[in-house]
C-alpha cells in the first residue's frame, strides 16, 4: 500500500489516511452546526412550554417543534454517526476507506437534503412535526429533502462497509475485527433497514404531495415510518454503546469482559431491536395484541437483554481496568478515583447510568402493550426518549468529541476548566427535562400542544397545579441543558478553529496510563459492578411492577 | 494502546474456528439477518394485519 | 482492548465469568416474565385492547353518529349536543378539526361500546384525568368496550398534533351515578 497520504497516530501508533480524517472532520463539524440550531429551537420549545413564560405563538410554536425534531433528532445525529463509522472503520482497522468519493457524495446530498428540509419548515407551510403523519400536508420538498438525506446516509454505510472488506483484503488487521468496530457495524446493519423503510414512505409521500398519488393510508404508513423513526434511534443505541466501550478503552485502557458476551449482547441488537418500531402503534386500531405483544418485547425482551448484558460488561470493564491499576480498596474506590475531571469520561458514565436508570427503564414499561394506554403521546414519552436520545446519545457524542479534538483534528481544548463542567451542566440539565416531562406525562399533560390552560378553547379541561409545577420546572432545566450545550459548542467550535496543536502528545491528560494486562486472570473480580447492577435492577422491578398498579386502577376497556 | 495484549502465546493456527464466530466475523451475512428480521416480522406481518382489517357493516 | 482486534484467534472458546453467566441468565428470566405479563393481562387483566376495528369512511361514520345523536341528545351544551346513550349501546365519538363531537354521558359500572373514528387527519383521544389515551385515524372505526367505574366530569384532550388549533381541541364525557 502506498505511504502517502496518511499521517501515524502518536498515541496509538495506527495509520491515519487524510482521506477519512478529512470525512470526519466534515461530518462532525455539519453535526455540531446542527445540534447548534436544533438545541436552540428545543430551548425555544421548552420556554414556550413552561405556562408562566409561554415565549411563541402558536404558529411559530408548531413550526419550531417541527425543526427542533427534525435537526437534533437526525441531523445532528446522523451526521455524526457517519463520523463514527468511518472512525471505527478506517482509523481503527488502520485501514484506508473505500471509495472516499462515495464519502464524499454521502456527505453533500445529506447536506443538502437537510438544508431542503430546514427550508421547507422555515418557510412555515410544513410544519408537520418530525412525524408528518398523514393526511396532514407539508410542502414537497420537505419530504425530498428527508428522501435526499437518506440515500446519502446509505451511501455513507456501504462505504462503511466496504472499508471492511477493504481492510480485510490488504490484512490490515489480524483477526477479529475490534469490538468497537463490531458495534459500529451493528449501528451500520440497523441504519440500513431504516433507511430502505424510510425510502420505501418517504418516496410515495413525496409524490402524495405533488399530487401523482391520490391517497395515502394513514395505518400503512404509521407503521413504515416507525420503521424507520424508531430503527433510527436504534443506531443511536448501537452507537453509543460503542463509544462506550471506546471512551473506556481510549481513557481507561479498560479491556472487554468477554468478547463473546459482549459481541452477542449486539447481535441482539441485530436480530430484534429494530423490532421495537412497534411501540408507536400500541394503541392502534386494528393490529392485533400477537403482533403487538411480539415486536413491542423485541421477540421476548432478547434485545433489552442485550443491553443489560452491556449494562454489566461496560462498568465491569472500567472496574477491572481500574482495580488493575490499585484502586481496590472497598466496592467502590474505583468508581471514587475515576477520572472525573476528564469530560470524556464524566459524560461517557452519566450518560451510561441515565441511559439505563432513566431511558432503558422507562422505555420498557412505556413499551408494555397494556401500560401504553396510560401514557401514550403524553409528555411521557419525550421524558422517556430524552433520557435515551439527549443523556444517551447526545451526551455520549459530546463525550466522544472530546477524545475526537486531539486526535482527528489534533488540537488541544481550550477552556480546559469550564470543559471539566460542561459534561454536568448539560447531564443535569437533560435529567431535569427527562424527569419532569415524565411527571407532567404521567399527570396527562399532553406532547406537542402549545398551550395547556385551554384559554381560547369553547370546553376547558384544568390540569392539576402538579402539572404547572413540572412545566415550569422542565424549563428550567432546558435553560441549564441549553447552556450547557452552548457551552459544548463554544468549546470545541473553539478548539477546532484556535487550540494549541497537539503535536506529538496528542491525548495528553486524556488518558491514564493503560491498564495491566491480566495475564491468566481472564475473569477479573467486579464486586462494585455488581452491587450497581443489583440497585438497577431492583429500581427497574419496583418501577415496573408499580406501573401495572397504575393501570389497574383506570376505567376497566377490553 | 500498547502491544502487550498481543504477547499472549499464539493460538494454534489450525484450531478451527467455532461457527458461531465465524457468523459474528462475517458482516453480510449479519447484514442480510438484521435486515431480514424486522422485515418479516415487523413489516410484512404488520401489513397483513392491516390489510386484513374488516369492512364496517 | 475494545478499539484493537481481540488478541486471541478464536475468543469464542473462552469460558465466561460466574458474574457475568449468572447476571445472563436473571436478565433473561426477567425478560420472559415481562413478555409472559402482557399475556397474563390479557387473560386476568380488565384494561386491555380488543382490536376490534372496522375499514370506515367519515361519511359512513358520521351518519352513524348522527342518528345517534337525534335519538339520545338530552340538552345542549357549548353548542353542541349533549348525549346520554342507554347502557350496552353502540356510541360514537367524533374527531375533527378542532373537536371532540359530541359531549357524551355515561351512567357509571355500565358498559358501553364507544367507537373512535376521525374525519381529516389523526388525533389522540386523550381522557383525563383518567389517562387512557387511544389514537383516533380517519377511515378507520376502532371499537373499545370500556366501562366507567367512577362518576364526574371528564376531559377529552387531543394529544395526536392536528394542526394550529391543536390545543383547542377539547371535549367531556359526563359520567352520572
Amino acid at each position: 500500500m502506498s505511504d502517502f497520504n496518511h499521517r501515524v497516530c502518536p498515541a496509538t501508533g495506527l495509520r491515519i489516511h487524510k482521506s477519512a480524517e478529512n470525512l470526519i472532520k466534515a461530518n462532525a463539524v455539519v453535526a455540531i452546526v446542527f445540534l447548534a440550531v436544533g438545541g436552540l429551537f428545543g430551548l425555544m420549545v421548552a420556554l414556550t412550554r413552561w405556562p408562566g413564560v409561554h415565549l411563541l405563538p402558536a404558529d411559530w410554536f408548531y413550526l419550531v417543534l417541527t425543526g427542533h425534531g427534525l435537526d437534533v433528532l437526525l441531523v445532528w445525529i446522523i451526521f455524526f454517526e457517519m463520523a463514527v463509522l468511518y472512525f471505527a472503520s478506517a482509523i481503527l482497522l488502520n485501514s484506508r476507506l473505500a471509495g472516499p468519493r462515495w464519502g464524499w457524495a454521502a456527505f453533500a446530498l445529506m447536506l443538502v437534503g437537510a438544508i431542503m428540509t430546514n427550508v421547507a419548515v422555515l418557510q412555515g407551510n410544513s410544519s408537520v412535526m418530525f412525524t408528518s403523519y398523514v393526511p396532514m400536508q407539508a410542502a414537497p420538498h420537505f419530504y425530498l429533502g428527508l428522501v435526499l438525506f437518506a440515500v446519502g446516509a446509505l451511501i455513507g454505510c456501504f462505504v462503511f462497509f466496504g472499508t471492511l472488506v477493504v481492510a480485510k483484503q490488504e490484512k490490515t488487521y489480524k483477526g477479529s475485527i475490534p469490538l468497537v468496530t463490531f458495534g459500529a457495524m451493528t449501528a451500520a446493519i440497523i441504519a440500513v433497514f431504516t433507511i430502505a423503510s424510510g425510502a420505501i414512505i418517504l418516496v410515495p409521500t413525496f409524490l402524495w404531495s405533488v399530487g401523482i398519488i391520490g391517497n395515502i393510508d394513514t395505518l400503512m404508513y404509521k407503521t413504515i415510518w416507525w420503521a424507520m423513526g424508531h430503527s433510527s434511534q436504534q443506531i443511536n443505541v448501537a452507537a453509543h454503546v460503542s463509544l462506550w466501550y471506546l471512551i473506556a478503552a481510549v481513557v481507561l485502557g479498560s479491556k472487554p469482559l468477554s468478547e463473546k458476551v459482549s459481541r452477542m449482547a449486539f447481535l441482539m441488537y441485530i436480530l430484534f431491536l429494530q423490532l421495537a418500531s412497534a411501540h408507536h402503534l400500541l394503541v392502534e386500531p386494528g393490529i392485533s395484541s400477537s403482533w403487538k405483544i411480539f415486536n413491542t418485547s423485541y421477540a421476548m425482551y432478547l434485545a433489552v437483554l442485550g443491553s443489560m448484558i452491556h449494562g454489566m460488561s461496560i462498568p465491569g470493564a472500567i472496574e477491572s481496568a481500574q482495580r488493575a491499576r490499585g484502586f481496590t480498596n472497598g466496592l467502590f474506590e474505583w468508581l471514587r478515583k475515576a477520572p472525573w475531571g476528564n469530560p470524556a469520561f464524566s459524560g461517557m458514565f452519566m450518560s451510561l447510568v441515565m441511559f439505563g436508570f432513566l431511558g432503558g427503564i422507562t422505555g420498557v414499561v412505556l413499551g408494555t402493550e397494556q401500560i401504553n394506554l396510560i401514557m401514550h403521546n403524553t409528555l411521557y414519552v419525550p421524558g422517556h426518549f430524552h433520557a435515551t436520545v439527549v443523556a444517551g446519545t447526545t451526551l455520549t457524542f459530546m463525550a466522544a468529541t472530546y477524545l475526537i479534538v486531539p486526535l482527528i483534528f489534533q488540537r488541544e481544548l481550550i477552556m480546559k476548566g469550564l470543559a471539566r463542567w460542561q459534561p454536568y451542566l448539560f447531564g443535569l440539565g437533560v435529567m431535569g427535562i427527562s424527569v419532569f416531562m415524565m411527571g407532567a406525562g404521567t399527570l396527562g399533560v399532553p406532547r406537542r400542544v402549545w398551550d395547556i390552560t385551554g384559554a381560547d378553547a369553547l370546553i376547558k379541561y384544568d390540569y392539576s397545579g402538579a402539572a404547572y409545577l413540572m412545566m415550569g420546572l422542565n424549563g428550567i432545566s432546558a435553560i441549564m441543558a441549553a447552556l450547557g450545550g452552548l457551552l459544548f459548542v463554544i468549546i470545541i467550535v473553539g478548539s477546532v478553529l484556535f487550540g494549541k496543536r497537539t503535536g506529538d502528545k496528542p491525548l495528553e491528560g486524556m488518558t491514564m496510563t493503560t491498564a495491566a494486562n491480566y495475564g491468566s486472570d481472564e475473569h477479573p473480580k467486579i464486586p462494585g459492578t455488581v452491587v450497581l447492577v443489583a440497585i438497577f435492577f431492583t429500581a427497574f422491578i419496583l418501577y415496573y411492577f408499580v406501573n401495572w398498579k397504575y393501570l389497574a386502577e383506570v376505567w376497566p376497556l377490553r | 494502546m500498547s502491544d502487550a495484549e498481543h504477547s499472549n502465546p499464539p493460538d494454534d493456527e489450525n484450531e478451527r474456528i467455532p461457527a458461531m464466530q465465524q457468523l459474528l466475523d462475517n458482516p453480510f451475512l449479519l447484514l442480510f439477518l438484521g435486515v431480514v428480521m424486522p422485515t418479516v416480522f415487523y413489516l410484512i406481518w404488520g401489513i397483513m394485519e392491516i390489510i386484513s382489517i374488516p369492512i364496517a357493516k | 482492548m475494545a478499539i484493537t482486534p481481540p488478541p486471541e484467534r478464536v475468543w469464542w472458546n473462552i469460558p465466561i465469568a460466574r458474574t457475568e453467566i449468572t447476571w445472563i441468565v436473571i436478565a433473561f428470566a426477567w425478560g420472559l416474565l415481562m413478555f409472559s405479563a402482557m399475556i397474563y393481562w390479557h387473560i386476568e387483566g380488565e384494561q386491555n385492547l380488543s382490536n376490534e376495528s372496522y375499514r370506515t369512511t367519515p361519511a359512513a361514520f358520521s351518519e352513524k353518529a348522527n342518528a345517534m345523536v337525534e335519538q339520545y341528545q338530552v340538552r345542549e351544551e357549548a353548542g353542541m349536543p349533549v348525549v346520554h346513550p342507554p347502557p350496552g349501546s353502540d356510541v360514537y365519538m367524533i374527531a375533527r378539526l378542532w373537536q371532540w363531537w359530541p359531549i357524551l354521558e355515561f351512567e357509571k359500572d355500565q358498559t358501553y361500546r364507544l367507537h373512535l373514528s376521525s374525519m381529516d387527519w389523526q388525533h389522540g383521544f386523550s381522557l383525563q384525568p383518567v389517562n387512557i389515551n387511544l389514537q383516533v385515524h380517519p377511515n378507520y372505526d376502532m371499537v373499545v368496550t370500556l366501562t366507567p367505574n367512577e362518576s364526574g366530569e371528564f376531559g377529552v384532550v387531543c394529544n395526536e398534533f392536528c394542526g394550529i388549533g391543536h390545543h383547542n381541541m377539547i371535549g367531556k364525557i359526563y359520567v352520572t351515578e
